[in-house]
């Protein structure tokens, strides 16, 4: 099978929704990291052979986002794109299926990537409101219409906020924080653990822009009245367990553990990975970073799906015979802070590790050092569609920073899945 | 978007009915039946990209005429086969150096038989109109019985512009099938509407797309086309009583733009419809005499010449050369404006500065301005889209043409070429948008100084048409060419100038600004100075004028050209250096000479009236520079002086251009004058060498 190079990327910066939609649509956003990233390519944008984005809350006015991202980027009309949807997973989808092309030689030059604009997440009318409107535009005479005004209710027109619609699983019902929480009790994760972890995760994130570790993967975005943003702009460098302990929870109070200040962001940003074959590095003479070696998805209980990443990761290490130890660097979402935690619990857990993942003994445990080292989703925020993209991308720019060799990439789904890669260094 | 797969149907996107062959016996236009009877008449001017009604064309469509009387159709559709559109107007070559107004009218009279004829035409006649209808071309759709707009035409009657109104019977025919003071609206103004705004005053009957031509053809000829039946105010406001108001009117609001002295043809106008606005007949007669009258006169030759000049310096353009990426670097006023127009002129722009705040402030400034300019969203989108911060300067080594807009020191620019040269692709040129520094001085230490080039804009870009292309003894001639094809693809005009002080515009606009300062000096109100360039027809008076470009600038060029020029010219003021030290600018600050308010200069009202000694003093040093400028062979030839000079400050252009005014005042008495002006007031009124060779050339 031909080995997958992972050439270049690049993201937008993280902004965090604040009060109605943000400047960017989600083809905004991927036309601004997607510009100068194909600017500084040694090949045109159109000698790629297709384009692959991610996106789960898709805009009318943008439907297949990866197309019209594609034509925007001036790719021309012959570019073949489609969008993929696998929850949180979908800009990690992205870069595998891309991967599964070139492995078969179906594509030599793949653009894939992901995007997100939670902040776009729109109002949705009940369905007695929607219903009232279809009869008001299929009514035939007047009459119809005036008999349909009597039917009105106020109530038709009290919004549902879609994005708490999109956050809870419609299996099990359970909002996504609902699920962090589960997982908490079942592997005893506490309250100030999780907070704890936000803190390091805004501290990591803080350190990193001060030391301008992100400069070769964030490419300032620029909207129409001129603002300039330059940085992921959810971290709280002066974020304390002090300041974390006086939040409420979230989703199940008063006693829950799952705060505001130790789950991820709501957040706007895209990005985008370039991956290639080896006819195609050859013909256009470029520098691969690193390969794809292996990826995997897996699947579980909707109701745990923050231990999606131990399914899937666990996966790669057994077919690969690696253990924790063989992984350099780690890149594990950070949906909530108790999820994370909890997966790290999971695989220090004899029982799980015998009984669930088949394994021999607990598998370990991953030293915190290796472990999102320049902050996460809780400080930078969690676009749903893009998180995937941008944990690949970064393990890929931290190892070549730090001088190591191999990394996974691993993110929980909402839903009940998980999806994990498996990166070298060339 | 180029659409390659359309590229190749291209063919069957205009529908022309039968005919593809020529009809024989005829160069200008084409003549069948289709399969259902009805005739189209295609109008396909041979030689030509668009077609225009010269005296051929129309003898033609006069014999056409003929053949369709004899052997009528079902109905008759007209229409152009030019991708750019219906009829441009007439062929105003044919009025250059008119001289006899009653062979004039002669003329105009025998144009009128063959519009009239198609206007009797016993049958239905559907005009089919795409892309440009004006003037003659929209006073022969007037002549026939219903119009079909596609969707993206535009509709006018640009005479006014060259001193002249519609005389194809369009004063006669629009006021009474349309609202006649949006009628006359439009031949005052010149102002062109497009199909959607055609259609609701009624100057069309439908919009649609070129596809559905046929379909709509036939529910023309079949009656089954709703048409757009003249309101019932029309013939109110056409009516002896109303007339006198509206033109009074109409009259006051002309003033605001074009004094009487300088531009004849509205007054000519509006006099014309109030006098016979409610007959046809005598409309259609008062037309002809008025349009000869305006033809001969100085005014309307003068604007016919402006009208070649733009033709000719559009023309030094030359091949297209398909550039798809310009690089700018400098994202300051002049090079974000830069980058901004390149993008919507359909060019991807990058735009490269040290700092990313004055990228987004040129963001900013290209949203506002495609707003303005660009109606739909999705063209304000894509412009946007190709407008692309570069922080990093990664669209060096992509581009076509890079283009340097850094602060004007000469360390500075060194710097960037050094950093930016060995990136540059091959064929790639250099552009300087310098107007201080001698390119021979910025091409020391590049690897390749024959790509280097200036091009040199004007603020703002979207507006100034001219951009001097500048040129140095060791310049490349492919190079030199791709700049000015460059100009030609962002549709401004090319003025190519050698490298020399203040090239053209810079050089001739000082003069004209610091006497204005002197005067100020000699105690004449600034309000009076203005006025005294205004009566002689100059859109802004110099006081005005260097508070819009920036008492900064203006005293950095002149200071430069002081340094710089053997020409005589007095010290700038020492008040203008203290003004400029205290940030008043002009209009960039709110307050420079004058104080503005919300883009406009506060004016008092009761200045004093100039006397001609002052327009004198401000406009013959003008005329002087050119023609000094013509002698050291700065720029090649006297139209392109006047061209750049009416494009580039807006020089009174029905005055024809400096040179040109230069020649019809009389150049000895232009001489003398300046001689005079010399004794008076100094050696800087002291007659250029080349007045000599201009008289021989006149």
């Amino acid at each position: 099978m031909r080995p997958v190079y992972i050439i270049d990327g690049s993201r937008t910066p993280f902004l965090k929704a604040r009060s109605g939609p943000g400047p960017f649509t989600p083809v905004d956003l991927a036309v601004q990291c997607g510009r100068p990233l194909l600017l500084r390519q040694p090949f045109k944008p159109d000698a790629f052979d297709q384009v692959i984005l991610g996106c789960v809350n898709v805009i009318a006015d943008e439907m297949n986002p990866a197309r019209v991202a594609a034509l925007r980027l001036g790719m021309g009309e012959r570019m073949p794109a489609f969008t993929v949807q696998i929850n949180c997973g979908s800009g990690m989808q992205s870069i595998d299926t891309a991967y599964r092309y070139i492995q078969d030689g179906i594509s030599d030059l793949v653009l894939a990537g992901g995007t997100e604009a939670l902040s776009y997440a729109p109002l949705v009318f009940r369905r007695s409101g929607v219903e009232w409107f279809g009869r008001m535009f299929t009514a035939k005479t007047i009459w119809e219409r005036i008999a349909n005004i009597f039917t009105l209710r106020p109530s038709f027109f009290s919004p549902i906020i879609g994005l708490e619609r999109g956050l809870t699983d419609p299996v099990v019902d359970l909002n996504m924080g609902q699920t962090a929480e589960v997982v908490a009790k079942l592997f005893n994760i506490s309250r100030e653990q999780a907070d704890t972890y936000a803190v390091e995760s805004h501290k990591r994130l803080a350190n990193a822009q001060d030391k301008n570790w992100l400069a070769d993967e964030v490419e300032p975005a620029f909207d129409r009245s001129g603002k300039v943003y330059t940085k992921d702009d959810g971290v709280r460098p002066d974020s304390s367990v002090e300041k974390l302990a006086t939040l409420k929870p979230a989703f199940e109070r008063p006693w829950g553990k799952v705060t505001p200040g130790n789950s991820s962001q709501i957040t706007d940003g895209a990005s985008w990975v370039i991956l290639a074959s080896d006819d195609a590095v050859k013909k256009h003479g470029l520098k691969p970073k690193a390969v794809i070696a292996d990826s995997q998805w897996a699947a579980l209980d909707p109701s745990i799906m923050g231990l999606g990443p131990v399914m899937s990761a666990t996966e790669i290490l057994k077919r690969r015979k690696l253990s924790l130890k063989d992984i350099e660097l780690w890149e594990l979402n950070e949906a909530f802070a108790a999820q994370v935690l909890g997966c790290l619990a999971a695989w220090e857990d004899e029982k799980f590790c015998r009984e669930v993942l088949g394994l021999d003994a607990a598998a370990g445990k991953i030293d915190r050092a290796r472990l999102n080292v320049d902050g996460g989703a809780i400080s930078m925020g969690h676009p749903v569609g893009t998180s995937g993209n941008r944990i690949v991308l970064h393990l890929v720019n931290a190892m070549k920073r730090l001088g190591l060799k191999r990394g996974i990439a691993t993110e929980c789904i909402g839903g009940g899945q998980g999806g994990a890669m498996l990166i070298e260094m060339v | 978007m180029k659409s390659k797969i359309r590229g190749v149907l291209k063919d069957r996107e205009l529908e022309l009915g039968p005919n593809s062959a020529p009809t024989a016996g005829f160069n200008h236009w084409r003549y069948g039946k289709d399969e259902e009877g009805v005739g189209w008449l295609i109008a396909d001017r041979k030689g030509s990209s668009a077609n225009t009604l010269s005296e051929e064309v129309l003898l033609e469509l006069d014999r056409m005429l003929d053949r369709i009387e004899k052997d009528p159709p079902k109905g008759l559709v007209v229409r152009s086969s030019k991708p750019s559109g219906f009829i441009a107007g007439a062929d105003v070559s044919e009025f250059v150096g008119a001289k006899d107004e009653s062979e004039i009218e002669h003329r105009i009279s025998d144009a009128h038989e063959v519009i009239d004829r198609l206007e009797a035409l016993p049958l239905t006649t559907v005009a089919v109109i795409h892309g440009f209808c004006l003037g003659g071309g929209l006073e022969v759709a007037l002549a026939c019985k219903r119009r079909i707009a596609i969707e993206g035409a535009s509709f006018g009657f640009p005479e006014v512009m060259l001193g002249l109104h519609p005389g194809l019977g369009g004063t006669a025919r629009t006021p009474h099938l349309i609202n006649p003071v949006q009628a006359m609206t439009m031949m005052l103004t010149g102002k062109s509407l497009d199909a959607r705004k055609a259609k609701a005053t009624g100057l069309v009957d439908a919009v649609t797309e070129e596809r559905h031509v046929k379909n709509a053809v036939r529910a023309a000829v079949s009656g089954d086309l709703k048409t757009a039946k003249p309101g019932i105010l029309i013939p109110l406001l056409n009516s002896a009583l109303a007339r006198p108001f509206l033109a009074s009117r109409m009259r006051s609001e002309a003033r605001k733009s074009a004094d009487p002295g300088h531009y004849p043809a509205p007054y000519a106008l509006i006099d014309l419809w109030e006098k016979s606005g409610g007959s046809r007949a005598a409309m259609l007669d008062g037309e002809i005499k008025s349009f000869a009258r305006l033809v001969v006169s100085e005014t309307a030759q003068n604007l016919i010449r402006v009208f070649f000049l733009r033709d000719q310096l559009k023309k030094i353009a030359g091949e297209p050369q398909n550039i798809g990426h310009v690089h700018v670097i400098g994202a300051g006023a002049m090079g974000g404006d830069i980058a901004a127009w390149c993008a919507r002129e359909g060019i991807v722009a990058t735009l490269a500065d040290m700092k990313a705040e004055p990228i987004g402030g040129a963001i900013k400034r290209a949203s506002d301005l495609f707003k303005k300019i660009l109606k739909r969203n999705i063209d304000q989108r894509d412009a946007l889209d190709r407008l692309v911060p570069d922080l990093k300067s990664d669209g060096v080594s992509s581009a076509d043409i890079v283009i340097e807009a850094v602060p004007e020191k000469i360390e500075i620019k060194h710097k960037v070429y050094a950093v930016i040269e060995p990136r540059m692709k091959e064929g790639a040129i250099l552009a300087t948008n310098t107007s201080s520094i001698p390119l021979e001085q910025l091409r020391d230490g590049l690897k390749k100084p024959e790509r280097l080039v200036g091009l040199h804009f004007f603020n703002p870009v979207s507006r100034m048409m001219t951009v001097e292309v500048v040129s140095h003894d060791r310049a490349d001639q492919a190079v030199l060419a791709m700049a000015r094809s460059f100009v030609g693809q962002i549709d401004r005009l090319p003025v190519p100038v050698k490298s020399s002080p203040g090239f053209l515009v810079n050089r001739a606009l000082t003069p004209y600004m610091i006497e204005a300062m002197v005067m100020i000096d000699e105690g004449v109100q600034k309000e009076t100075i203005d006025k005294a360039a205004e009566k002689f027809g100059m859109p802004m008076g110099p006081i005005e004028l260097a508070d819009q470009v920036g008492l900064d600038i203006c005293l950095d060029v002149a200071d430069m050209l002081k340094k710089n020029l053997k020409r005589e010219q007095p010290d700038a003021p020492q008040w203008l250096r203290d003004k400029v030290a205290n940030k008043e600018l002009g209009r960039k600050t709110g307050k420079g000479f004058y104080e503005w308010k919300n883009g406009k200069a506060e004016k008092s009202g009761t200045a004093p009236d100039p006397t001609p000694e002052m327009t004198d003093r401000l406009i013959l040093p003008l005329l002087d520079v050119c023609v000094g400028a013509l002698r050291e062979g700065v720029v090649d030839n006297a139209d392109v002086v006047d061209g750049a000079m009416i494009f580039g400050t807006g020089f009174a252009p029905f005055r024809g251009g400096p040179l040109h005014y230069a020649k019809a005042r009389g150049i000895g008495n232009v001489v003398s004058t300046l001689q005079g002006l010399s004794e008076k007031y100094g050696k800087r009124f002291s007659p250029d060498p080349g007045w000599d060779q201009l008289k021989k050339r006149a």
